[in-house]
C-alpha cells in the first residue's frame, strides 16, 4: 500500500454515521447509530495526519494511543488497532459511543481547526465492535497471586478495575447492590444509545477472566466495608453517585413527577418500555416536560418520546450553547422532534383535581454575568411567568453522593459534598481501600471512572507487593 | 438465587416464607426490610423481614398476596428459588426498654408490626397489642403477637372476632383509662388507619410511630420514588425510614402516590383522558 500524502488525507471528507430514520427510531428503543461499514471506517482512519504533537491524545482522559490505532485501522489491520486501543481503554465499545468526544479527543484534533475532526469516537466503536465479534477475549493468567480484591459497584469504574486486577492474577470479587451489573451503563443510559448487549459482553469477559460477581449486596447494609476489609487484601470502591437532586418547588411529589433516576431505571433496568404487564409499570405521559440540559435530561426526554409522548419537551435554565449534553445527543434529539424551551426556570408544578400533574409554571430567564463555572448565570425576567401544560415531569438535575456505604465508616475521609477523598493513586484514608469514579469526582463521565478504575488497579497491584495474602495467613 | 425453605399459608392469601439468605440473616435488625424480585422481568417488591435465624442462615417473610407480584411470590414452593433478595434495607427500629408501648396493626400491617413488637417485648417492654381486620380471617398473627403481649385485643368490622369496629376503639379506651402514659404507640397498616391512629393520639401527646410503605424501586436512596413528606420535609422512606413520626406525615400525599399505578391502564396511560 502506498502511503497517502497529507494533501490526499486532507481531501477526504469526514464519514457520516448510518442512522435509523428519525421518525421511525423515535418509536423504538433500537440503537440510533448503526455503525460504520469496514470500508468507511478505513477511509475515515486515513484522514488522520499522524501529528507529531498528538493533541488528540492529550484531549483523551486516558490518553488512548489515537494516531497509532488509527494507523493500523487505515492499513486494514483491525485486530492490530484493537490491541492498541485495549492498552489504554478497557471498554472501547462503550466510550466510542458515550464519550463527549467534541470536548475531548475530537475537540483537540487538528483537523477540526479547518473543517471536521477525525471521527475518533465512531472509529473506536467500530474497532471495538469488530474485536468483540472476531477476537477471543483474554484468559486469566495461569499464575495467580493468591490475593483477593473486592470491588464495590459494577459501573464502568468497577468493571475496569476488576478486569485489570484479574489480568494481573488477583482473585476479584465484585459486590453490586442492584440485581444486575453495569451501573449507569445499564440503568441510566438507554438502549438506543448504548445497547445492553455491550454491557453483557463486558461482564461475560470478566467472568471468563475468573471474576466473581455477586449482585444484591448493598455495602453498608448487607455487608460493611469493614467486614469486607477483614476478608479481602484490598478494596476498590466505585459505588457511583446516586441520590437524585430535586427542584424544591411546590408540587414536586404529585403523581406524574419522576426523578430521571427513577424514570430511566424503571425503563432501562426494569424493562418498563417492553410494556410487560407483569413487570414494572411506568406512566406514559402524553406531554412530558424534562428539566435539565445534560445527558441525563436528553436520555429522559428521548425515552419519553419513545414511550409514546406526543410532545416531549426539554426545559432548561440556560441557552443551548450552555447545555452540558453531548452535541450528538442534542442533535439526535432535535431530529426526533424533541422541543427545547430554553432560558426557563421552574416555579411550580400544578395539579389537576385527581392529584396528577396538569402543568408546570415557568419563568423566563436571561443570561447575565458568568458564574464560577464560567457559564453565564441565568437571571429571572420579572413578570414573565407562564404555564406550560403537561401530564408528566422528569427532573434531571444531577445527583449527589449516596451516604449508605460511607456512613458506616467514620474513618473514611469525605469532602464536604460527601464524596470520598482519594489521592492521585486513588488511595483513600483507609489502608488498602481505594476509590474512584463518581463517588470521588461527583457526577463525571464514563471514561474518567474507567481511568480511575485502571489507576486504582495499578495502585492495588503495587500495594500488594511484598504482602502475604490474607487467605494464606 | 435464594432457596425457599418453607412456605405455609397462615391465613387466606397470607403466607409465611422461610428463605435462605445468610448475609441478610446475619445483618438484619428489627424494622428493616428486603426487596424481592422473583424472576427476571419481575418487579422489585419491598417486604419486611419478619424474623431471622442467623445460624440456619434464613430469613422469614410474611406476605399478603394483594396483587400480581405478591401472588407470584407466594406461589413459590419450598425447594424452589427466588432470583433476587436485597437487604436489609431501611433504618432499624430504635429499641429500648421504655416500659409501656402499644402496638397497633391493621391488615397485612401486622406482618410489618410483628418483628418490631417482638423486639420491643424482648427488650423488656410491656406490650398492649391491638390487631384489626375486616373480619376474623383478616386478623393475622394474632396468636403470635399475643404470645409476647401483656394484653392482646382483636377488632373486626363485622364483629366476627374480638371487638366490633376499628382499632381506634380500644386504643382510645386504653389511652383514656391508663394511669401511666405509654411511651409510644406503634401503628402499621393501611394509610387511613395510620392516619386515624395518629389523629387519635395527637391530643394525648403520645409519641406515635408509623411504618410507611410507599412504592419503591431500588431501596437504596437512588430513585427518589419512595419520597414522602414528613414535617414539611421530603424524606426517602427506604433510607430515612420506613418508620416516621406519625403526627408529621402527609398521609394524603402518601395515599395518592401509593395508588398512582392503580389508576393507569395496561399501557401505562391514564384512565381518565388528559387534554393536552
Ligand atoms: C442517564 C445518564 C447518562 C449519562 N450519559 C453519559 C455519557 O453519555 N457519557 C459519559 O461519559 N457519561 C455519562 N453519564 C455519566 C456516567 O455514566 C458516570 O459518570 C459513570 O457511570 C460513573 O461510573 P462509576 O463506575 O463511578 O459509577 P456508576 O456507573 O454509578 O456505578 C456504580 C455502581 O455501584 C453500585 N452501588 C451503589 N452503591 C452501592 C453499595 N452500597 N454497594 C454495592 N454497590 C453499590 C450501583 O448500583 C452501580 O451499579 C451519564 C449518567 C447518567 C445517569
Ligand atoms: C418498607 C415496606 C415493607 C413492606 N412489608 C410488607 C410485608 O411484610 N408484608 C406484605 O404483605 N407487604 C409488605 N409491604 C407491601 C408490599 O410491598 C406491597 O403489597 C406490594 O408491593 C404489592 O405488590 P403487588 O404487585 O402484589 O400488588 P399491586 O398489584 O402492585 O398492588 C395491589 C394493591 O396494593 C397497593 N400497593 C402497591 N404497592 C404498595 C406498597 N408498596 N405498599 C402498600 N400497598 C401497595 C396498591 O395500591 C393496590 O391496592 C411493604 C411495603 C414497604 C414499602
Ligand atoms: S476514550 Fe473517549 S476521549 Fe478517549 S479516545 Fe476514546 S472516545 Fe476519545
Ligand atoms: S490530532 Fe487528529 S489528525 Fe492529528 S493525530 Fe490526532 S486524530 Fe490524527
Ligand atoms: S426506593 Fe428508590 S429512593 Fe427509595
Amino acid at each position: 500500500m502506498t502511503e497517502l500524502t497529507i494533501k490526499e488525507r486532507m481531501a477526504i471528507q469526514r464519514t457520516t454515521m448510518p442512522e435509523q430514520d428519525p421518525v421511525e427510531r423515535a418509536q423504538n428503543f433500537k440503537e440510533v447509530n448503526q455503525g460504520l461499514p469496514l470500508e468507511w471506517a478505513i477511509q475515515e482512519a486515513k484522514r488522520c495526519l499522524g501529528c507529531k504533537k498528538r493533541p488528540c491524545v492529550d484531549g483523551c482522559p486516558v490518553n488512548v494511543h489515537i494516531p497509532e490505532f488509527l494507523d493500523k485501522l487505515a492499513e486494514g489491520d483491525v485486530a492490530g488497532a484493537a490491541t492498541i486501543l485495549r492498552v489504554d481503554n478497557a471498554l472501547p465499545a462503550t466510550t466510542g459511543r458515550v464519550c463527549p468526544q467534541e470536548m475531548q479527543c475530537e475537540g483537540k484534533c487538528v483537523r477540526g481547526k479547518k473543517g471536521q475532526p477525525v471521527a475518533i469516537g465512531w472509529l473506536e466503536r467500530f474497532v471495538a465492535d469488530w474485536a468483540a465479534e472476531n477476537m477471543e477475549p483474554d484468559k486469566a493468567p495461569a499464575e495467580q497471586t493468591g490475593f483477593r480484591v473486592a470491588v464495590i459497584g459494577s459501573g464502568p469504574g468497577g468493571l475496569t478495575a476488576a478486569g485489570e486486577l484479574a489480568r494481573a492474577g488477583h482473585g476479584v470479587h465484585v459486590f453490586e447492590a442492584l440485581h444486575d451489573t453495569g451501573g449507569v451503563l445499564r440503568y441510566g443510559i438507554p438502549e438506543f444509545r448504548l445497547p445492553k448487549r455491550i454491557v453483557d459482553q463486558e461482564v461475560e469477559n470478566l467472568r471468563s477472566l475468573g471474576v466473581e460477581i455477586e449482585c444484591d449486596v448493598i455495602v453498608g447494609r448487607t455487608l460493611t466495608l469493614s467486614e469486607i476489609r477483614d476478608d479481602f487484601d484490598a478494596v476498590f470502591v466505585a459505588n457511583g453517585a446516586g441520590l437524585p437532586m430535586f427542584l424544591n418547588v411546590p408540587g414536586e411529589n404529585l403523581k406524574g413527577v419522576y426523578s430521571a433516576n427513577e424514570y430511566l431505571t424503571r425503563t432501562n433496568l426494569m424493562g418498563a418500555w417492553t410494556g410487560d404487564v407483569t413487570g414494572t409499570p411506568i406512566f406514559r405521559g402524553r406531554r412530558v416536560v424534562v428539566f435539565g440540559g445534560g445527558n441525563v435530561a436528553m436520555d429522559s426526554v428521548r425515552t419519553a418520546k419513545r414511550l409514546g409522548a406526543e410532545r416531549a419537551i426539554i426545559a432548561y435554565r440556560r441557552g443551548k450553547e450552555e447545555m452540558p449534553a453531548r452535541v450528538e445527543e442534542v442533535h439526535h434529539a432535535e431530529e426526533e422532534g424533541i422541543e427545547f424551551h430554553l432560558l426557563v426556570a421552574p416555579l411550580e408544578i400544578l395539579e389537576d383535581d385527581k392529584g396528577w400533574v396538569r402543568a408546570v409554571r415557568l419563568q423566563k430567564m436571561e443570561l447575565g454575568e458568568p458564574d464560577a463555572s464560567g457559564r453565564r448565570r441565568p437571571v429571572a425576567v420579572p413578570g414573565s411567568e407562564f404555564e406550560l401544560e403537561c401530564d408528566a415531569v422528569v427532573v434531571a438535575l444531577g445527583t449527589v453522593a449516596n451516604p449508605l456505604l460511607t456512613n458506616a465508616e467514620p474513618d473514611l475521609k469525605l469532602d464536604k459534598w460527601g464524596n470520598i477523598i482519594a489521592d492521585e493513586s486513588q488511595a483513600t484514608s483507609l489502608d488498602g481501600v481505594f476509590a474512584g469514579g463518581d463517588i470521588v469526582r461527583g457526577g463525571a463521565t464514563v471514561i474518567l471512572a474507567m481511568g480511575d478504575g485502571k489507576c486504582a488497579a495499578q495502585s492495588i497491584d503495587e500495594y500488594l507487593k511484598g504482602k502475604t495474602p490474607k487467605a494464606a495467613a | 438465587m435464594f432457596k425457599v425453605i418453607s412456605n405455609e399459608e397462615i391465613a387466606p392469601q397470607l403466607h409465611r416464607m422461610v428463605i435462605e439468605a445468610p448475609r441478610i440473616a446475619k445483618a438484619r435488625k428489627p424494622g428493616q426490610f428486603a426487596i424481592v424480585r422473583l424472576r427476571p422481568g419481575a418487579e422489585r417488591i419491598p417486604l419486611t423481614i419478619a424474623d431471622d435465624d442467623p445460624v440456619a442462615g434464613t430469613i422469614t417473610l410474611i406476605i399478603q398476596a394483594v396483587g400480581y407480584s405478591t401472588q407470584e411470590i407466594v406461589a413459590t414452593k419450598a425447594g424452589e428459588y427466588i432470583q433476587n433478595i436485597a437487604g436489609p434495607l431501611g433504618m432499624p427500629t430504635e429499641i429500648e426498654n421504655w416500659g409501656k408501648v402499644i402496638c397497633v396493626g391493621g391488615g397485612a400491617g401486622a406482618a410489618v408490626l410483628y418483628p418490631l413488637a417482638k423486639a420491643l417485648a424482648q427488650a423488656g417492654n410491656e406490650l398492649i397489642t391491638i390487631i384489626g381486620g375486616r373480619s376474623a380471617e383478616y386478623v393475622i398473627l394474632f396468636d403470635e403477637l399475643a404470645a409476647f403481649s401483656k394484653e392482646a385485643i382483636a377488632t373486626t368490622e363485622d364483629g366476627s372476632m374480638g371487638e366490633k369496629g376499628f382499632v381506634t376503639g380500644p386504643l382510645k379506651r386504653i389511652l383514656d383509662e391508663s394511669t401511666t402514659k405509654p411511651h409510644a404507640v406503634y401503628a402499621v397498616g393501611p394509610v387511613p388507619m395510620m392516619r386515624a391512629v395518629s389523629e387519635l393520639t395527637r391530643p394525648y401527646g403520645v409519641k406515635t410511630i408509623v411504618s410507611l410503605n410507599p412504592i419503591m424501586i431500588d431501596g437504596t436512596g437512588m430513585c427518589g420514588g419512595c419520597r414522602v413528606t414528613v414535617g414539611g420535609e421530603v424524606k426517602f422512606a427506604c433510607v430515612d425510614g420506613p418508620e416516621f413520626d406519625g403526627h408529621q406525615v402527609d398521609y394524603d400525599e402518601l395515599f395518592a402516590r401509593q395508588n398512582a399505578y392503580q389508576e393507569l391502564d395496561e399501557h401505562g396511560c391514564r384512565l381518565d383522558s388528559v387534554k393536552v
